[in-house]
């Protein structure tokens, strides 16, 4: 299974922008971000090919997962 | 019952005709310096802020605003004065914003914000001095505002929002503006908003970053762009903020609100703008339908 993936803001330092992973059993978003050492508690808008998508759902062959992290601040 | 008292309404009425004469005389090239604003007040007993009013309604824009001329017209001038937007945190955006909503003559301002200047905010907030620190936020607002443009009306409330409070805060307001620094609070704001069928322009920052979206009634875009996580502080918890983060989108905010004003241009909506300005990228984000 192939899964684009492109980070924003501060999730790409030390990582990258857009990268292409190849996975040999499913994964869910959760086990992703765990595994780019990414908090969960800093992950604001998730998208799946462009929709928003939860922590726990299963990503396809093909897709693009992007990250945004949690802004706040005034 | 009130008695119709024709004497004193055509007094009002030379009174006012005189006063216009006198805007006229004083303009030049359709342009009316601040002094002769405040000798008009004087003379005939008029606040700046009704002046302006008779000033744009007669087509004599006051100089200040000579500036905005090729992008703002003498109507839209008169529309933007006689508009209200509500400012929601007057921090690190909410001072840019207030400050540059005064300075385009938008006419009526609320500012809602409880807390006081502390030193940690010297480093970005535009309305913290040195001498103001533990003064309120909304009182330096108020006291920023009369300096720049005494025909804007500024009213300072030192309260935080909460829904309770909040239909008083957006009584009359064309457009509300999220500058807070908390998301559960910004999400109260824009289900009132919603429920007052007013268009609020969020903004938010953290560190180099930065997001932008504005929600018109029935949209619920505040939802959609914080799906997870609501109860959290944000990043900034651990970035920061430093001094031109805020000033990127609090001048993006503001030019939201006065498209919205001026029902003029195109607006970030049912999108919202990614500012990344440490790798120096802008991405526009489609909010589909879920």
């Amino acid at each position: 299974m192939q899964v684009t993936i492109k980070l924003f803001a501060n999730f790409r330092i030390n990582k990258f922008k857009q990268d292409t992973r190849d996975y040999d059993s499913t994964k869910t978003v959760g086990e992703i971000v765990e595994e780019l050492g990414i908090q969960n508690s800093e992950v604001g808008i998730i998208f799946i090919n462009g929709r928003n998508a939860a922590m726990d759902q299963i990503l396809t062959d093909g897709d693009t997962l992007s990250l945004f992290p949690l802004v706040g601040g005034g | 019952m009130a008695i119709p008292c024709p004497f004193f309404r055509s007094s009002a009425e030379a009174d006012l005709r005189e006063l216009t004469q006198f805007l006229l005389d004083q303009a030049t090239d359709g342009l009316l310096p601040f002094a002769a604003q405040m000798e008009a007040a004087r003379r005939y007993s008029r606040t700046i802020a009704e002046v302006e009013e008779i000033s744009l309604t007669n087509g004599i824009l006051p100089a200040r605003y000579q500036r905005n001329r090729e992008m703002i017209s003498l109507r839209q001038q008169l529309t933007l004065f006689r508009s209200k937007v509500a400012v929601f945190g007057c921090g690190g955006l909410g001072g840019y914003i207030v400050e540059e909503l005064a300075r385009l003559g938008v006419g009526s301002i609320v500012a809602v914000d409880p807390d006081v200047f502390e030193e940690h905010n010297l480093n970005r907030q535009i309305l913290s001095t040195l001498n103001q620190l533990g003064q309120k936020k909304v009182e330096a607002a108020a006291k920023r505002v009369a300096a720049v443009n005494p025909a804007v009306k500024l009213r300072p409330v030192a309260e935080a929002f909460d829904e309770k409070k909040g239909s008083g805060f957006l009584q009359g307001v064309d457009v509300a503006v999220d500058a807070l620094d908390s998301i559960p609070v910004r999400l109260q704001l824009a289900e009132m908003c919603d429920k007052f069928e007013i268009p609020l322009v969020h903004g938010a920052i953290a560190g180099w970053y930065g997001q932008l979206t504005t929600q018109f009634p029935g949209d619920r875009t505040l939802q959609k762009i914080y799906p997870h996580n609501r109860e959290l502080p944000g990043i900034e918890g651990k970035q920061g903020n430093p001094s031109f983060t805020p000033a990127v989108v609090a001048s993006l905010e503001v030019a939201e609100v006065v498209k919205i004003l001026l029902k003029t241009g195109v607006l970030t909506r049912n999108k919202y703008l990614t500012i990344d300005l440490y790798h120096l990228e802008m991405n526009e984000i489609p909010l589909k339908k879920d």
